[in-house]
This record gives structure tokens, C-alpha cells and sequence, in this order.
């Protein structure tokens, strides 16, 4: 493309270099991390916000739907902390470490620190400021991508987690990375997060993003070494627009499961970016979204297998009411090397409003000869016959439908191996439901 | 008047006419069956009794203990007493049947301003009624009628007319695919709900089934309307003649 003829840029687009200049010498990090933000910041400079003839973003125009960037988040003062003392209600009740990020900060006083052994927790921000050799080795490593959200986010990440389970260590506690609002004015936040899991050791990770009136652009690089456990869960709840990008390395023999729950999301774009780098792994990646009014969830996977003998099995789910909006992209990648891969794909979308729209979009594409790969993808509306059987025996008609839908959405939310995080999972989806009118 | 009253009954489905002018009567402690060839409305009639869509009444009517039940919805009519034991169970999955019983039970009670069931009541109730029918905890645990068999499906069904005990009992081929140990089990399960107080349908093609669930009256329906009615023996005249002698009649 010729640099010259690039479109007018938009006040997004405008609002976002005038931030990262009048930020750049603020924001943690030198040496090669400066670097990594300026050539971060050129690629976007170049591309701008993604649109829909950017075939990754078809679906969810990034340019209309932002309109302008919040101001960047500052500091949580005492009262942004008070606000945010409620945040992570939705898993009040699993026992988990709770580490709590306010406006995109740490905030160590409402955070759970008791020591454990073999877990390190750090912020992101005090890593960087250091060059801790952990962020230096992994920060925009683990899986490289020239995708705007994510370079965004290299170019203005402040603050997160960092996370080091040591190998052969099983972690006593999920841990609850908690990010929420404070601010009482809408502001934008550029969270990164690194955790590292390594060889054979175990940990569920919980990321929940309850927003009010606010920008989040997340992102979280998960290291899963050899033969390590890791379930990682993700819960969105976001009023404004909300971006996520999940950048994963997985190595080899290792049980890797991952699910994100999305409810009362206005824009939500989830991407997973998940490599399995080593043989013999097994992995499952899932996920429920509940939309209504005009919520927007997206929900794009690139899952590439890089190794041969490893299974995975990607099943997502999307319940859609009154005028929302669902997108389901999924690309699995099969490299030449990897054989012996077996992938398979679903998704599904329940349509409950003639006005509501899902888009899926799955893709396979294989260079091996001698794999088992597939997918499917169906959206509809509830089965008629289903409803009338129900109906037949005396439940009411909204009853009918709503256990019709639990029913759909608890299939996908079972595979949770957690017990108390499926059942809080579940609760939420039936509080949705039950606000159904 | 008898309880259910189904009076000159027209019914289309997708513009084809179905029911041409339909009428009979149950009495309460009758056991009714409806004989007949296919295609001769005889599920047609079973749905329009329970409710379903796309089953447009054009003319007559529906009288259930002297009310039209015509202008009511499944559910209103489940809780004034119908109940239909359905030919093809439907599966429903991530439903449990225990779930499934109780929710259904609790709505009836609810809609006819009963108070719900009490967890111990409801338990007890699922568990005598389950074994009289050889169905396992283990199956009641599982999703309604997921990977059940055919007989098992067909004993779900009873199962759920015991615990929610109808008014009207609509009985739409339940032998059809069950071997002769299944059907005894089935017959027997619905013998035992026979009752003063409780109007039976036996919606069936063969005779078979009337040898163990032995009616009061049969009906002869072809083409729509009932053409002959008599007592039991008319099964057995049924069986050893054919349908042919009414297909042809009138044509």
C-alpha cells in the first residue's frame, strides 16, 4: 500500500497518537522495551484502527465502533479504590487469590499477597521499570502478531500482572486477576499481563473485567511449559467497549483449558491467540456469550498447531436476544510437521429474536497429511417440538424457554473442571436469564 | 355432558384437512380407544388435544369438563388436567428428568393455586411411582430421554401421567415400537392409573396393545371422523377384517 494515500485519520485514530506522545515518556520501561513500544506504535501509526475490509475485524468494525478514545486512566485515588472495593462480585463466592486492578492499576491493598510457595506476583508496571529479565524474555514473545489491538496495546500497556508458577508447583488457590473501574469519568485503560507456567506445574487463572463506563484493551501472554495444568478462565462484563487479546504458548504434554464467559457487554472483542509448540497436549477452549439488547461480542480464535499428536477441541456458544450481535471466528492452523493433530470445532449460536444477528465464521487451514480435523457451526432458534413437550406437561412458557437455554448454555459451562467457578458461571447465567422479560 | 366433549372438529395442518367433522365423547373412568388406519387423524387428534401449533381448528369445538380448552395454551391446558403421552418422546438434553418432573409438577400445582411440593414429597413420590415402572435413579439422573431406548422412553411417559395424574389421559401409540415385555410393563403402568375420576384415550393401529389394556369403548376413525364405535369386540373384528371396509366407504 502506498503510504501516501492512507484514509484521513479519525478522532480515534488522532486521540490515540496525541496519547501515546504525550505518554511515551511516562510509561514503564526502557531499553528494549522502549523499542518494542515505538515500533509498536509505528505499526499503528501505519494501519490505523482496524475496519471492515480488514478481513480479521469484518465483523467488528473497530474504527465506527470507536468513536473516540477516553482519556487515559490516572492513578486510582482512594475514592476510584472504594469504588472498585464491589468488583469481582461474580465469583464472590470461589475461594481465590484476588489480585485487583483498578483503572488498569495494581493496587496492592485490596489485593490477596499472602505468600505461597513456588508463586511469584509482581505488577507489570514495576517489571517493566526495572527490565525484569521474566518480562524481557516473554513481553511480546509468546506469540508475535501484527494484529492492531494487540500492537496497541504493546505501544501504551501500563500496568497487569506478572505471574510465575515455579515448575513442579500446584497452586493452592485459583488466582483472580480482578480489573475494575474506578474512575467516575469515562477513561481508557492498556493493561498487559504475563504468566508464566512452568514444567509440570498447576494453576487456574481467572481474569475478570467488570467495567463501567470505560476503554479496556487487555492483553495476557500465558506460558504453559511442558506437562503443566492450566485452566484459564475469563470473565467480561463491560458497559463500554472492551478489547482482550489471550496470547498463548503451550508446550508439550500439557493440559491447557481455557473459557471465557461474556454477559452485559456492550463491545466485546475476545481474541485467542493460542500456539501448541510441543507434542502430546490436550486442550480444550471454550466459551458463552450472552447478548441482548445491542451487546456485540466477538469472540476470533487463531489456534495454530505447531506440533504434531496434540488434540484440541474449541466449542463456543452464544445466546442472543432483542437486536445483539454475535461473531464467532475461529482459525485452526495445522503446520506441515505437526501430524497425527486432531482439532475439532464447534459453535453455536441460539437465536431467541428475529432481530438478532450471528456471524460464524470457522476456517481450517492444514498443511499435514495425516490429521483428523473439523468444524461446525449452526445458529438457530429454539426447537419448537423441544418447547411443546415441555409445555405439554404444565411449565409455562418462559420457563420452558429458559430451561431450554440453561440447558444450552450448561453443556459448554460443565466442561469447567472448577466446581465452585462452574457454579458461579452458571448462577450468572441464570441472573440473566431471569432478567429476561 | 361427558367430560371431554369434541364436537364436529375440522382441523388443517399446512392447508391440508385433516379432522373432517370429528365428534366424541369420553366419560371420566372410561378407557377410550381410537382405532384406525394411517393417516386417518388419529394423531392429528392427539395433538389438537394437547395444544400444539400449526393445528388450525376451522370449525367446532373442544369441550373439556364443559370449558372450550381450544383458546388455551399446552401448559393452561396441562394444568386443567390434559396430558399426552407422546409417540416419539422428544429428547432433551441438558434437562435432568428429575428436574424436568419437578418443574413441570410445580407449574400445574402453581397454575391451579396448589402449593409446590416439598423436596421430601416430590422424592418419595418419583421414587414409588419410578419403580413400579423398573426405572432406575441412574436414568432419572440423566437428561429427559437422552440416549434413553424406545421402551425406556415409553415408560418415561407414564412415569411423568403418574406423577402429575391428568384428568385426560391421551394415549398416542404407545406400543409402537415396544417389544412384548416393554408393552407389559407399559399396560400395566397404565392399568394402574385407570380411575373414576380420570378419562383415558388409547390412540392405537393394532389390536395388540387392547389385549392388556382392555377398553370400555372403541372408536373406528377414518378419513377424519369416527365412523363406527362399539365395545371391545369391535377390536377384534378390526383385526381379523382390516381398515379396508371403511377406506372404501364413502370414497
Amino acid at each position: 500500500m502506498n503510504a501516501g494515500v492512507r484514509a484521513i485519520k479519525t478522532p480515534a485514530e488522532q486521540a490515540l497518537s496525541a496519547a501515546y506522545a504525550a505518554a511515551r515518556a511516562k510509561l514503564p520501561g526502557k531499553g528494549a522495551i522502549v523499542e518494542l513500544r515505538e515500533a509498536a506504535f509505528e505499526r499503528f501509526d501505519a494501519a490505523g484502527l482496524p475496519h471492515r475490509r480488514v478481513e480479521e475485524w469484518k465483523y467488528t468494525d473497530l474504527r465506527a465502533l470507536m468513536r473516540d478514545l477516553y482519556p487515559l486512566a490516572g492513578l486510582p485515588d482512594a475514592a476510584a479504590q472504594a469504588r472498585a472495593q464491589n468488583a469481582g462480585k461474580l465469583l464472590a463466592g470461589v475461594d481465590c487469590r484476588r489480585l485487583v486492578f483498578v483503572d488498569g492499576t495494581f493496587v496492592p491493598g485490596l489485593s490477596d499477597l499472602a505468600p505461597e510457595p513456588g508463586l511469584a506476583i509482581g505488577s507489570m508496571a514495576n517489571a517493566l521499570g526495572k527490565n525484569d529479565p521474566l518480562v524481557t524474555t516473554y513481553v511480546g514473545q509468546t506469540f508475535a502478531t501484527d494484529d492492531v489491538a494487540v500492537t496497541l496495546n504493546a505501544a501504551l500497556m501500563g500496568d497487569g500482572a506478572v505471574i510465575r508458577v515455579s515448575a513442579g508447583a500446584a497452586l493452592k488457590r485459583p488466582i483472580n486477576l480482578v480489573f475494575a473501574t474506578g474512575s467516575d469519568k469515562p477513561s481508557s485503560a492498556f493493561v498487559r499481563s504475563l504468566v508464566v507456567i512452568e514444567k509440570g506445574a498447576k494453576a487456574i487463572i481467572i481474569e475478570s473485567h467488570e467495567s463501567g463506563d470505560a476503554q479496556v484493551n487487555a492483553a495476557l501472554e500465558l506460558v504453559v511449559g511442558d506437562e503443566a495444568h492450566v485452566d484459564y478462565i475469563k470473565v467480561t462484563q463491560a458497559r463500554a467497549l472492551h478489547v482482550a487479546s489471550l496470547l498463548t504458548s503451550v508446550g508439550a504434554r500439557a493440559h491447557f483449558n481455557s473459557f471465557a464467559f461474556t454477559s452485559n457487554a456492550q463491545v466485546v472483542r475476545n481474541q485467542s491467540f493460542i500456539r501448541f509448540v510441543g507434542e502430546g497436549t490436550k486442550a480444550s477452549i471454550g466459551g458463552v456469550s450472552l447478548l441482548r439488547g445491542k451487546d456485540h461480542v466477538d469472540s476470533t480464535l487463531l489456534i495454530e498447531h505447531a506440533a504434531g499428536h496434540c488434540e484440541s477441541r474449541e466449542q463456543f456458544k452464544a445466546v442472543l436476544d432483542d437486536e445483539s450481535h454475535s461473531v464467532f471466528q475461529g482459525k485452526i492452523v495445522v503446520k506441515q510437521h505437526a501430524q497425527k493433530t486432531d482439532a475439532k470445532m464447534m459453535t453455536r449460536a441460539l437465536l431467541l429474536s428475529d432481530d438478532a444477528e450471528a456471524d460464524n465464521k470457522p476456517e481450517l487451514e492444514i498443511f499435514a497429511d495425516d490429521v483428523q480435523c473439523g468444524h461446525g457451526a449452526t445458529a438457530g432458534a429454539l426447537d419448537p417440538g423441544l418447547k411443546f413437550y415441555l409445555m405439554s406437561r404444565g411449565i409455562h412458557e418462559k420457563e420452558a424457554e429458559a430451561l431450554l437455554i440453561q440447558a444450552f448454555i450448561g453443556e459448554a459451562i460443565e466442561e469447567i473442571a472448577h466446581e465452585g467457578i462452574r457454579e458461579a458461571l452458571m448462577i450468572a447465567a441464570l441472573k440473566w436469564l431471569g432478567a429476561r422479560s | 355432558m361427558a367430560f371431554l366433549e369434541v364436537k364436529n372438529l375440522h382441523v388443517e395442518v399446512e392447508d391440508k384437512k385433516i379432522l373432517n367433522g370429528l365428534t366424541l365423547s369420553v366419560e371420566k373412568g372410561q378407557v377410550a380407544a381410537i382405532m384406525g388406519p394411517n393417516g386417518s387423524g388419529k394423531s392429528t387428534l392427539a395433538y389438537v388435544l394437547a395444544g400444539k401449533d400449526n393445528y388450525k381448528v376451522t370449525e367446532g369445538d373442544v369441550l373439556l369438563d364443559g370449558e372450550s380448552i381450544l383458546e388455551m395454551t399446552p401448559d393452561q391446558r396441562a394444568a386443567k388436567g390434559v396430558f399426552l403421552a407422546f409417540q416419539y418422546p422428544v429428547e432433551v438434553p441438558g434437562v435432568a428428568t428429575m428436574t424436568f418432573l419437578r418443574t413441570a409438577l410445580n407449574a400445574q400445582r402453581k397454575t391451579r393455586g396448589e402449593a409446590e411440593l416439598s423436596t421430601p414429597e416430590f422424592m418419595k413420590l418419583v421414587r414409588d411411582t419410578a419403580g413400579h415402572l423398573g426405572i432406575s435413579q441412574e436414568m432419572l439422573r440423566r437428561a429427559v430421554n437422552v440416549g434413553f431406548s424406545g421402551g425406556e422412553k415409553k415408560r418415561n411417559e407414564i412415569l411423568q401421567m403418574a406423577i402429575l395424574q391428568p384428568q385426560l389421559a391421551v394415549l398416542d401409540e404407545t406400543d409402537s415400537g415396544l417389544d412384548i415385555d416393554a408393552l407389559k410393563i407399559v399396560a400395566e403402568g397404565v392399568n394402574r392409573l385407570r380411575s373414576p375420576d380420570r378419562a383415558m384415550i388409547v390412540i392405537t393401529h393394532y389390536q395388540r396393545l387392547l389385549n392388556f389394556i382392555v377398553p370400555d369403548v372403541v372408536h373406528v376413525l377414518a378419513r377424519g371422523r369416527v365412523v363406527k364405535s362399539g365395545g371391545k369386540e369391535l377390536a377384534l373384528e378390526l383385526e381379523a377384517k382390516g381398515y379396508a371396509q371403511f377406506q372404501g366407504e364413502a370414497a
